[in-house]
This record gives structure tokens, sequence and C-alpha cells, in this order.
């Protein structure tokens, strides 16, 4: 591992300003600190906690699939001392609702947007923090609030029981069930903070990408790591406050009787709610406005910071790094138009359903460009086998079953029968599991040494990343196989029904594969921790990557850079001849030019001269 | 060892394809009978599905094998650094084309059959005319309202309509249609073997069609969460032949206004709704 020499400019250093004091005692420091990097890290291992809570909840509702009524392990007996151990039909609502609330609210957007974003954006663009450091500690505080008011959810009768996507009626009138009531409240609440939370967030990130890129650093000499998480938070500005409002509405509902979301004529548990005017369908068209660009903002800078992985483990630029930015663009602006496609069978009109249908193929498409691109990325490079190169292919081999099976759903005829079967969990599943989650374990590993000076594990990693792969094709293919047999999802217990009776068997299969994938994830956090204090000392740049945050000590001091670093070229240029390196950082000035058409017969010369930036 | 993770990463997909090429006989398909829908529409949208799977099986074997290709490629490179290639605009035409081009395809090709299915202009005119019973989601049953013997549903219930619960009679080989309905929350009117789906909104009523073309007894059920006794919504759709049909209505008919003394009550108001018939 070769340490960089942090200035290889050849220009006169720019001695830095010293933008802020650093905060001297421990409060200030590690606790209300306003350094991205520590408020990055405090967003890691909340997430990571989230993500415990969030596994073993999973965990639960995939025991009662496989043994369905039997007493859960361990918690059972001391959870449920009344029913004999029991769970319940309205305890096993409460936890899909409440794994899949925590897994998308608590853990992905948070350590996407929370951790990497607040710890790349800065070091990236060669910034020494975000442009609002208060408002970035605050938004990393504001995820407590949201976290009690879930936690607290729990404790009302029933917790939240409708579903993480909270459809009215079930969710806006307290008598509809008995997870409906105070517990929906504070769950609307908590969806809420976290809003708070990620406005907070997505505003930083803007401004910051907009004004404090570093000399040199125009948008297109930017990492896609960075594009990934300023589309994102783009999306994020633009779509959440139509779920704020939404869900301020069915508090309104629920609290003073407003009625946006409940029509007249209802009879609920034999009382017929005294008012009424109002339209279930608006709050699927508010819900979906966010939580369909919301599964991008779930996905898209993992996209980013795969393709500046990739570049790097194989010592290949980026192939195709416009086609790239447009198609991460592309993607963002077309996720704002498909949200009805989540609606195909509500009854809206059918018509309508048709142009949703158009555009949602349509949107497959820079999907699969963007397939190809990584694919040809590999291409022709030297492939160097680590945790983090193994995070990304599994990262890739997931995506793409994902990105397919969305096409038998954008087919409205077809989705009539597979909407909310198990075809569906499927699909998120390899979406936000397969992909996001592979992604995010190859970030972990890629960048933990320049957030804590040390290398992680790689035979840990290795182990961790095999029985992942294998535990999560496990209990996620063959939710495909149950959706085609016409199994619903959010049921307590399909087997009453004649036609599925004969899954039992599958399902025990899918939660041992969970269980050992579960199990899996042990490793990681022991490899984080002990790697984090006993871990080898990593240099400045130890995976010889080009980017401006290897240019920085490892782990940054507060302020980030020694020197101010300045821009030279495009983000992933290696392979190149630089001495006895193969790559340029972007901070380095002069090379040898690539010799071209020597390796490559497709790489004609106007192609060169377009690309070389 | 680059090797042997080629290996690991050829493994899956190999396994993948392999499961999905013996769903069909090992009864991982669509259910029922040899995984045939028991409508015409119903096969039709399972001619659009394996249409579809096999479009995308050909992208997935082909894209798995050539990542693990270029990982296997890779992991052989002794040169001294990758091919320096930045990209290459005619093969980025070429593949942002040809998938445009399939998936537009398949966006038109199926409006045919969704037409059919939700637009009402497409609805078979005899099913429209005489829709054979209104039915109502209610936590967590499935409740059917069909008009008397030979007359036609109405908006309103009347007192002589026939009532039943969690059992929907259908008759064989012609298209009906249905009013959906919800009294209290959100549910969806999901019957696998016809490939049907529908939410029940509360608040709206909305008309479904479905033509069986085998008469058995299928399951229905509710695939919208709908509270906590959700998955215990189960009903049954009985296609039958027209006359066992009109012989149920019968009987229900008997059943539900039987005096106690052998005759059937007196149905009122047959005038009243005549006059507020559609
Ligand atoms: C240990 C890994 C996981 C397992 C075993 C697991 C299992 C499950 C199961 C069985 C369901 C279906 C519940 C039902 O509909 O009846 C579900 C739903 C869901 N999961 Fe996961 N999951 C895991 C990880 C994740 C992750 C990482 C995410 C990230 C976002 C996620 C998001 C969701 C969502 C959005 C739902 C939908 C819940 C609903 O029906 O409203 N899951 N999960
Ligand atoms: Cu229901
Ligand atoms: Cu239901």
């Amino acid at each position: 591992m070769s340490v960089l020499n942090p200035s290889p400019t050849g220009l006169q250093p720019i001695l830095k300003p010293q933008a802020h004091h650093a905060p001297g005692n421990f409060i200030t420091k590690y606790i209300f600190s306003t350094d991205h990097k520590i408020i990055a890290i405090q967003f890691l291992f909340t997430t990571l906690l989230m993500m415990i809570v969030g596994g073993a909840l999973a965990l639960a509702v995939r025991w009662q699939l496989a043994f369905p009524w039997e007493s859960m392990p361990i918690v059972g007996p001391w959870l449920f001392a009344a029913e004999g151990g029991q769970i319940s039909p309205e305890f096993y609502t409460m936890l899909f609702t409440m794994h899949a609330t925590v897994m998308i609210f608590l853990v992905i957007i948070p350590i996407l947007a929370g951790t990497f974003g607040n710890f790349l954006i800065p070091l990236m663009i060669g910034a020494d923090d975000m442009a609002f450091p208060k408002l970035n500690m605050l938004s990393y505080w504001f995820m407590w609030p949201a976290i009690a008011c879930f936690g607290l959810s729990f404790t009302f009768a029933g917790g939240p029981a409708a579903g993480w996507t909270s459809y009215p009626i079930l969710a806006d009138l307290a008598q509809a069930a008995p997870g409906s009531g105070t517990a929906q409240t504070f769950w609307l609440l908590g969806v809420t903070f976290v809003g708070f939370s990620s406005m907070m967030g997505s505003i930083n990130y803007m401004t910051t990408i907009i004004n404090m890129r570093a000399p040199g650093m125009t948008f297109f000499r930017m990492p896609m790591t960075i594009w990934g998480l300023f589309i994102t938070a783009i999306l994020q500005a633009f779509a959440l406050p139509v779920l704020t409002a939404g869900g301020f509405m069915q508090v309104t509902d629920r609290l003073l009787g407003t009625c946006f979301f409940y029509p007249s004529g209802l009879v609920i548990n034999n009382a017929a709610p005294t008012v009424g005017g109002g339209q279930a369908l608006l709050w699927q068209h508010l819900f979906w406005f966010y939580s369909h660009p919301a599964v991008y903002i779930m996905l898209l800078p993992v996209m980013g910071m795969v393709s500046d992985m990739l570049s790097c483990m194989c010592r290949k630029p980026l192939f195709g790094y416009k086609p790239m930015v447009i198609s991460m663009s592309a993607i963002a602006s077309l996720g704002f138009i498909v949200w009805g496609h989540h609606m195909y069978t509500s009854g809206m009109n059918p018509a309508v359903g048709m142009a949703f249908m158009v555009a949602t193929m349509m949107i497959a498409l820079p999907s699969a460009v963007k397939t190809f691109n990584w694919t040809a990325t590999i291409w022709g490079g030297k492939v160097q086998f680590n945790t983090v190169t193994l995070n990304c292919i599994g990262f890739l081999s997931m995506f793409i079953v994902g990105g397919l099976s969305g096409i038998f759903m954008a087919a409205v005829p077809v989705d009539v029968y597979f909407h909310d079967t198990y075809f569906i969990v499927a699909h998120f599943h390899y979406v936000l599991f397969g992909a996001t989650l592979f992604g995010v374990f190859a970030a972990i590993q890629f960048w933990f040494p320049k957030m804590f000076g040390r290398m992680m594990n790689e035979k840990l990693g290795k182990t961790h990343f095999v029985l992942t792969f294998i535990g999560a094709n496990g209990t996620f293919f063959p939710m495909h196989f149950l959706g085609m047999q016409g199994m619903p999802r959010r049921y307590a217990d399909p087997y009453l029904h004649g036609y599925l009776e004969h899954l039992l068997p599958m399902n025990q299969f899918m939660t041992i594969s969970a269980i050992v994938m579960g199990a899996a994830q042990i490793l990681l956090f022991i490899n984080i921790f002990y790697s984090m204090f006993w871990g080898p000392k990593a240099g400045r740049n130890p995976w010889n990557a080009t980017t401006l945050e290897w240019t920085a000590p490892s782990p940054p001091p507060h302020g980030n850079f020694d020197v101010l670093p300045v821009v030279f070229h495009g983000p992933n240029e290696y392979a190149v001849q630089n001495g006895d390196h193969d790559f340029l950082m972007q901070t380095e000035q002069e090379c040898e030019p690539p010799k071209p058409a020597e390796t490559d017969e497709n790489n004609d010369t106007d192609n060169e001269q377009e690309t070389s930036r | 060892m680059g090797k042997g993770w080629c290996l690991f990463f050829l493994f899956w997909p190999i396994a993948a394809v392999v499961s999905c090429a013996m769903a069909p006989w090992i009864g991982w398909s669509f259910p029922y009978d040899n995984a045939q829908a028991a409508s015409n529409l119903g096969i039709r949208i399972d001619g659009l599905f394996y249409l579809i799977l096999v479009i995308t099986a050909i992208v997935f074997v082909g894209t798995q094998a050539a990542i693990v290709y270029a990982l296997w490629r890779g992991a052989n490179n002794r040169e001294e650094r990758a091919d320096c290639v930045h990209g290459n605009h005619k093969l980025e035409l070429v593949w942002s084309i040809i998938p445009g081009i399939i998936l537009l395809f398949l966006a038109i090709y199926q409006m045919n059959i969704w037409a059919d299915f939700r637009i009402k202009k497409y609805y078979p005119e005899v099913a429209v005319k005489d829709p054979i019973a209104e039915v109502t989601a209610r936590q967590f049953e499935w409740r059917f309202r069909y008009p008397a013997i030979g007359k036609k549903l109405q908006q309103k219930p009347q007192p002589d309509d026939l009532h039943s619960v969690n059992e929907l009679h259908v008759p064989f080989g012609k298209p009906v249609m249905i009013q959906l309905r919800s009294d209290d929350v959100q549910h969806s009117f999901f019957l696998p073997a016809l490939r049907i789906k529908q939410d029940a909104l509360p608040g709206l009523q909305i008309p479904v069609w479905f033509e069986a073309n085998k008469p058995g007894t299928y399951d229905l059920v509710c695939a919208e969460l709908c509270g906590w006794g959700h998955y215990k919504m189960k009903a049954h759709v009985i296609v039958q032949p027209e006359d066992e049909y009109q012989n149920y209505l019968k009987t229900l008919t008997e059943q539900q206004f039987y005096d106690g003394l052998g005759k059937i009550a007196a149905t009122e108001n047959d005038s009243e709704s005549e006059a507020t018939e559609k």
C-alpha cells in the first residue's frame, strides 16, 4: 500500500485559510459536533443499530411464516405470556409494518444520505465542511425524535399496523383496527421528523455541491458518487414536501376530523363516522408521489458509489461517464411521473394507468444502460478480487434481477396479478436489500480507512459477503415463486387458503436462509468494531484511488485538507501511465497521455477527444 | 482465487434459471390446473407474462454471463495496466436503442389486453347490461347481493334482493360483471385463478367483469391490507353451468323468504324497482 504525496500538482500549494476553530471539549467534538465527518459517523452507528432492530423484526415475520402460530423462540414466552407465547395477528401486522418502516426510514435513507452524503460530499468536492454545519448537526439530532416516536408507538394498543404505506381508512380512523389508534398518530409524527431530518440534509447537500466545489471541480469533473447524492438531494427536496403535507392531512383527519381521506357512508365496527366527503384515493397519489422517487433516493447514491468503486477496483475509467450522468438524471426526472404504477389496481382511471405504464417502461431504459456501462467498466480491467469488488458485483447481480422483475410489474395486465403478492416483495427486496445494501457494504469497506484511519479485515469481509449473498438469494428468490402461486403479502397465515396450503416448505426454506443471512451480519459488526481499534493502519490512499478525499490524511482532521485541492481532470483516470502508477489523481496536473487505440479496437479517435475532458 | 469467485457468481444465475425452468413442472407456477388461467382474458395475460419472461430470461442470462466473463478476463489480466477506454458512443447507442424499442413494443403490445380488462368502452355488452351481483368487502368477509330472479341489480339494496356471505356463484361461459364496493377500509378483490384483481375503495363503486371458462370452485382472497384479520378474508367463487346457477338462486330465494309455512313470502314493490332502474 503506497502512501501518496498529497501535493504532486507542481503548483504552489495554496495554504488553506482556517475556516473554523477546531472544537475543544468532548461534547462539542463528538456529541454535538458540527463536523460533517463526525455527523456521518453518528449516522453510521445509529443506522447500524437500527438495522439490528429492523432485522430482528424481519426474522420475527419470517418465523411466523415458517412456523405459523408457534411461540417465537427466546422472546415469545416473554412477550405474549397471555397467549401462551403465540404471535397474534395484530402483532404480526405490527411486525411487518415496523420492519419496513425501520428499514426504509431509519436504515436505508439515513445511511445513504446521512452517512455517505455527509462524509463524502465535502471531501470529494474539496470543501472543508458543509455549507450549513449547524443545520447538518440538527439533521442528525432530528433522527432521535423520530426514533422516539416510532419507539413510543409500540407502546400503544396494537402498535402501528397499517403497513408502511399507511393507506386510509385503516390508517386514518382510529376505530378501523387495533393498531389504528394513537400508535398510528405517533407513527405519522415519526415519519414527519424523519422528513425534517432528510430535508435539512438535502438542502445542505445541494447548497454545498453547488457553491463549495474546489477550484477546477466543474460539474462534469465530479465523481459519480457526488452526482448520485446531488440528484438524490434534488429528488428529496421536491418530493418530500408532498409526503409531509399528506402526513399532516392524515394527522388532522385523525385528531380534528378534517376528513381529507375518508368518504361518507362508511360503517366501521358497526358505527358510522359522522362526517365524510373525502377521498381515499387521494392519499395514494400523495404518498406515492413521494415514495416512488424515494425508491430512487434509496438507490441513486449507491449507483454513484458503485460506479466509483468498480472503476477503482478494475483500474479502469468508468465506461461512459456522461451517459451515466444523463441516465441518472433521466431516472430522477422520470421518477417523478411514474408514481401511478403503484396504483394500477386502485380504481383510478385506467387510461391514466396506460400513460403510467409507458412512462414506467421507459424508466427501465436508463437502468439498463447503467447496467451495461458497469459491465463494460469491468471488461478489460485488472480486477482486484477484494471485499469491495465482491460486494459491488453482488450489487450488480441482484440489481439486474430487481430491475427485470420490474418489467413484469410495469406491464399493467401482468401487474394486476402480481400486485400485492410476494412477487412485489421479491422485487423490492432485490433492489433494496440486494442492490442497496450490497452497495452499502462495499462502501463501508471502501471508505472505512478514510473514516477511521484503519483497514477492515478482508477475510471477515469476504465471509460476510458470501454468507449474505447466498442467504439473500435463498430468502428472496423463492418469493417470486410465492408470488406466481398467488400468495398475497401481509398474510399472517396464508395456509388457511386451499390454494396456498402447499407453500409451507418453501417458506421454511426461506426462513432458514434469512436466519443465515441475519447471522452473517454479526461478522460485519465484529469487523467494524475490531478494525476500528485494531485494524492495520491505512495511509492516505490505500486503494490507489483518484478522487479528492484520498489526498487528505486518514482520518481527515477538522477542516479536512492540508492544502486547498485544485482539480485538473475527471474523477476516474485509471489505466494511465504515470510514473510507476496506473492512475492519476484529480489534483495531479500532468501525465503521459494514455496511448490510444493500442489496447482497444473500439476506441476510435474522436471518441477519445470527447471523453478526455 | 479470482476464478473461484467467477464460479461463485456463475452458480447463482444457473440456479435461478434451473428453478424457473422447473417451476411449471413442480407446481411453482400459476395456481390451479396446469397453471392455466380459468378465464380467456387470464390466458392472454399469461401469454403476455411468458413473453416478458422469455425476453427477461435472455437479458438475465446475457448480462450475468457477460459480468462473469468480464470478471474472468479481468482475473487473468496480466498486463501492466487495464485497457484505457472511456466509452464508446456507437456501442452505447446500440444498447440504448435496442432495449428502448423492446420496452416500447411491450408497452404498446399490451394496451389491448388492458383496454379489454379495464376500459369501460370495451367491456362486453352482455355483462354491462346486467350486473350479476354487488360485492361488498368488509372486515373481514365478502358479502354478495344478487337481484331477485328475473330482475336487475339496483344501486340501492332492495327488499327482495338475495344475500350471501363468502360464497359467490356465477354462471359459466359468459362474461359477468359485479359492482365492487367496500363498507369500511380498503380491500382488494383477488381471484388468482382468473387473474383478476381490483381494489375495493371506500366511497367508490367499481365495476369488474370476468368470464370463467372452466366450471369449478375458486378461491377469492383479499389482497390489500385491511387490518389484523386481512389473511382471514376467505371466500369462494363457484363457477357453474347456467341451469345450476339458476337453481342456486332459487334455493337462495327459498331460504331467504321461507315464512315457515312452506310458501315463499311475497316480494313487494316490483314497480318501484322498475322505476329506479338505470
Ligand atoms: C434480513 C433481511 C430481511 C428479511 C428477512 C426481510 C423480510 C421481509 C418480509 C418477510 C416481508 C414481508 C412482510 C409481509 O408483507 O407479509 C418484508 C417486507 C418489507 N421489507 Fe423486508 N426483509 C429484510 C430486509 C429488508 C431491507 C434491508 C429493507 C430495506 C428497505 C426491507 C424493506 C421491506 C419493505 C419496504 C417491506 C414491505 C412491508 C409491507 O408489506 O408494508 N426489508 N421483509
Ligand atoms: Cu380485506
Ligand atoms: Cu385484506
